[in-house]
């Protein structure tokens, strides 16, 4: 075992007696008792890879229900089901989870030149939490399923049968597991970053980190507060949320928005984290304004909180207190704008090569900017009456939540897969799968901005004939996508099948510090102190570099 | 933390408590201190959920409250604040004699602390079980007869749900207080090391302070 971990070390001439974290130790037990931030990460990842195929097929199955206005496939009541449950895997199982602790756990210790994350045992409760919720939630189907909707909206869910009470505490339980990574990375960014490094010494994947994790930990526990008191309504009918004993069904809305929607930034900054990093890597030039786009995911994560009401303009709210969240949420478009701009101006005379991880960084440009300027029709009241509750909401959502999020996941797995196992996959196919993803996406959801904006309620199982040409659309849409999902994830599943190959350790020409270890890095990650010699986006040729001033060693 | 942080520091003579991952005592007491207060604000923030709740609930059915918490005695509850403050008293206490390293002090104050934590938990118990008694109980389970205001089992509502979160914390203190003692029995803790205590010590600060803001919402209404 010894020979074999030392064969694959690069760091030649060295004496780390490590090996490659992949290999060193072997065996499955040493996997499931790992307190390595790097195994966590991995192990998050094909967990979360694995829910995203569940949640995607329930959402084939949803589309091909679509298909005719009239019952095609499966009945009313499984249709309410499929779309619940739809809807809380994608939620709660990838795509929270997903970037800030998959790729956040690999990438951010190694990104600040840290060894492990603060707290790595608390990591690997984390991750188990995470598992449990996970069970939790799957196991309500042998309770008969869930009908409410991933939002779980009084008085209906206190009401309705199945495994209601047995998901929300599914979600319960996930919070925590959310909690738990947002601590650690907090704690991370303030005491492990490297020597020399200063917070504006930072990757910016570092700062969106730490907003995300601020927005996971303020959150999070009020929604774990209410998913608790739904559960004591249903079980004991406590009163709080049942106009029939004097409680307020508003009021858990606004109890379950006040987390839920900044929960959206907990899945949109995450996605932000990641383009910082592979824009500037791809287009070979200093990112441009980066004071401006940390700040911005500070502001984000601090207005994210005071905008959440507009989820129920059309729920009973004065009209004082309407104009008042309508006003936020459109202060919240400005720092998400900076960023964009910032962005393409990183991309203005930039040397891009387009590689499947940009391919996918540049839908994402495309995809969220349609989500965010969409964001805006919703937000103004006056149209939002119009359109709460249609297809409308449901391709904005899907724009930020998958358009955008689940983009960003692939362009970080396929940015770091080099790094994560030391194997390069086939570019070109991984390019098609990316151009498959945005095309398919596209053919998706815009047909349902279409459907929306002419009055095609959300949820609704049967719909007017005059709709489903538009619906027959979304639904080929939906082929295509998936066949782009599939095709990605079988292009790096291929490459782990070849032998390892003696990987550079800087792949793409990257300047942040993941890229000066070992692919894969050893299970201490750096086999030498670090030495910071530039910033995380230092472009210049390197022998400018080494005549500055910058050189420290 | 004293001179053998520079000691750790220094090289060849690394504390046995610190983390491979941590290159200081210093760094490794921070990230651990951030992390404890970052768990503090999730639970001001679970419990947050609650008191409002019990504000906006309180606000629209005032008769009911007010009629309701006249069912609670205001003695047992007094004495589980006077409790609760003296085992705060206590940890602290714990947590200096420990800077001090004064080992044989820390177990002292761990076993107050740890029996103060039990007396308020029992005296809950005889005040929860005259409410079962009584049928003073959450939503559906309310049973008592010749109520004059309507609704009051809406405070019970809140009154077991509070203070039975509450007190499910005090458990949970209690348990890590019984693995400090565990460990102080040891001799683990002394001048160089006793972040553990200081923040498990932060932790019942706060589940003290939760009493404090619950005392007077449920047993002092009017």
């Amino acid at each position: 075992m010894e020979n074999v971990s030392s064969a694959t070390l690069h760091g030649s001439g060295h004496a780390a007696h490590h090996g490659d974290y992949l290999e060193d130790p072997k065996g499955l037990r040493s996997w499931l008792t790992t307190v390595d931030h790097k195994r966590i990460g991995i192990m998050y990842m094909w967990s979360v890879i694995f829910f995203m195929v569940v949640g995607g097929l329930l959402a084939l199955l949803l589309r091909l229900e679509l298909l005719t206005p009239k019952q095609t496939l499966i009945t009313a009541e499984m249709y309410n089901r499929v779309f619940t449950l739809h809807g809380a895997v994608m939620v709660f199982l990838v795509i929270i989870p997903g970037i800030p602790a998959a790729l956040g756990n690999f990438a951010l210790p190694l990104l600040l030149g840290a060894k492990d994350v603060a707290f790595p045992r608390l990591n690997l409760f984390s991750y188990y939490l995470y598992v449990t919720g996970a069970l939790m939630a799957l196991c309500t189907l042998l309770l008969g399923g869930v009908d409410t909707g991933w939002t779980f909206y009084t008085p209906y869910s206190t009401t309705t049968g199945g495994g209601v009470t047995l998901m929300v505490l599914a979600a319960f339980v996930l919070g925590f597991s959310s909690i738990f990574t947002g601590v650690n990375f907090i704690a991370t960014v303030h005491t492990l970053r490297a020597p020399g490094m200063g917070w504006f010494e930072m990757p910016l994947f570092c700062w969106s980190m730490y907003a995300t994790a601020l927005i996971q930990i303020l959150a999070t526990p009020v929604l774990g507060i209410t998913l608790l008191l739904l559960v004591m309504e249903r079980v004991m009918g406590v009163g709080i949320f049942d106009p029939q004993l004097g409680g307020d069904p508003v009021l858990f809305q606004h109890f379950f928005w006040f987390y839920s929607h900044p929960a959206v930034y907990i899945m949109i900054l995450p996605a932000m984290a990641v383009i910082s990093e592979v824009i500037p890597t791809f287009s070979k030039k200093t990112i441009f304004g980066y004071k401006a786009i940390a700040f911005s995911s500070i502001a984000i994560a601090l207005l994210g909180f005071l905008v959440w009401a507009h989820h129920m303009f059309t729920a009973g709210m004065s009209l004082f207190a309407g104009a008042i969240f309508s006003f936020l949420t459109f202060f919240i478009a400005i720092p998400s704008a900076i960023k964009v701009f910032n962005w393409i101006a990183t991309m203005w005379r930039g040397s891009i090569s387009l590689r499947a991880p940009m391919i996918y960084a540049i839908s994402f440009l495309l995809m969220f900017t349609i989500g965010g300027l969409t964001g805006l029709f919703l937000a103004s009241l006056a149209t939002d009456v119009h359109l709460h509750d249609t297809y409308f909401v449901v391709a904005h959502f899907h724009y930020v939540m998958a358009g955008s999020n689940l983009v960003a996941l692939l362009a970080g797995i396929h940015y770091w897969w080099p790094k994560m196992f030391g194997r390069m996959y086939n570019d070109k196919l991984a390019s098609v799968g990316a151009a498959l993803v945005f095309l398919g996406f596209n053919a998706t959801f815009l047909p349902q901005f279409v459907m929306g904006s002419r009055g095609m309620p959300r949820r609704y199982y049967n719909y007017l004939p005059e709709f489903q040409g538009l619906h027959i659309a979304s639904t080929i849409g939906s082929w295509i996508l998936a066949s782009g999902l599939f095709l990605g994830l079988a292009v790096l599943i291929a490459s782990l099948m070849k032998p390892k190959e003696q990987l550079a350790r800087n792949p793409w020409g990257g300047r942040t510090l993941e890229w000066e270890t070992a692919s894969p890095p050893t299970t201490h990650n750096f086999d030498e102190p670090i030495a910071l010699r530039h910033g995380p986006y230092d472009y210049r040729p390197v022998e400018e570099i080494e005549a500055s001033e910058g050189v420290t060693r | 933390m004293g001179t053998q942080v520079s000691n750790a520091a220094a090289g060849p003579e690394r504390s046995p408590f610190l983390q491979s991952h941590f290159t200081e005592m210093v760094q490794q007491f921070d990230a651990a201190k951030i992390g404890m207060w970052l768990f503090l604000v999730t639970e001001v923030l679970l419990f947050g959920g609650l008191f409002v709740g019990y504000g906006i609930m309180h606000a629209s059915h005032p008769e009911a409250f007010k009629a309701a918490h006249h069912h609670l005695d205001r003695t047992m509850g007094a004495l589980n604040t006077i409790v609760l403050l003296v085992s705060s008293f206590t940890m602290v206490m714990a947590v200096w004699s420990a800077s001090v390293n004064k080992k044989k002090l820390v177990v002292l104050f761990l076993v107050l602390t740890i029996l103060l934590a039990g007396a308020f938990l029992v005296v809950k118990y005889f005040e929860y079980s005259h409410k079962f008694h009584d049928g003073l109980l959450p939503g559906k389970f309310y049973t008592h007869q010749g109520d004059t205001v309507p609704g009051q089992f809406l405070f019970f509502s809140f009154y077991f749900m509070m203070t039975g979160l509450h007190g499910i914390h005090v458990l949970a203190g209690m348990i890590a207080l019984t693995w400090l003692l565990r460990r102080a029995l040891r001799g683990d803790f002394g001048a160089g090391y006793y972040g553990p205590v200081d923040l498990v010590g932060l932790y019942w600060h706060l589940v003290d302070m939760i009493w404090i803001y619950l005392f007077p919402l449920m047993y002092l209404i009017s």
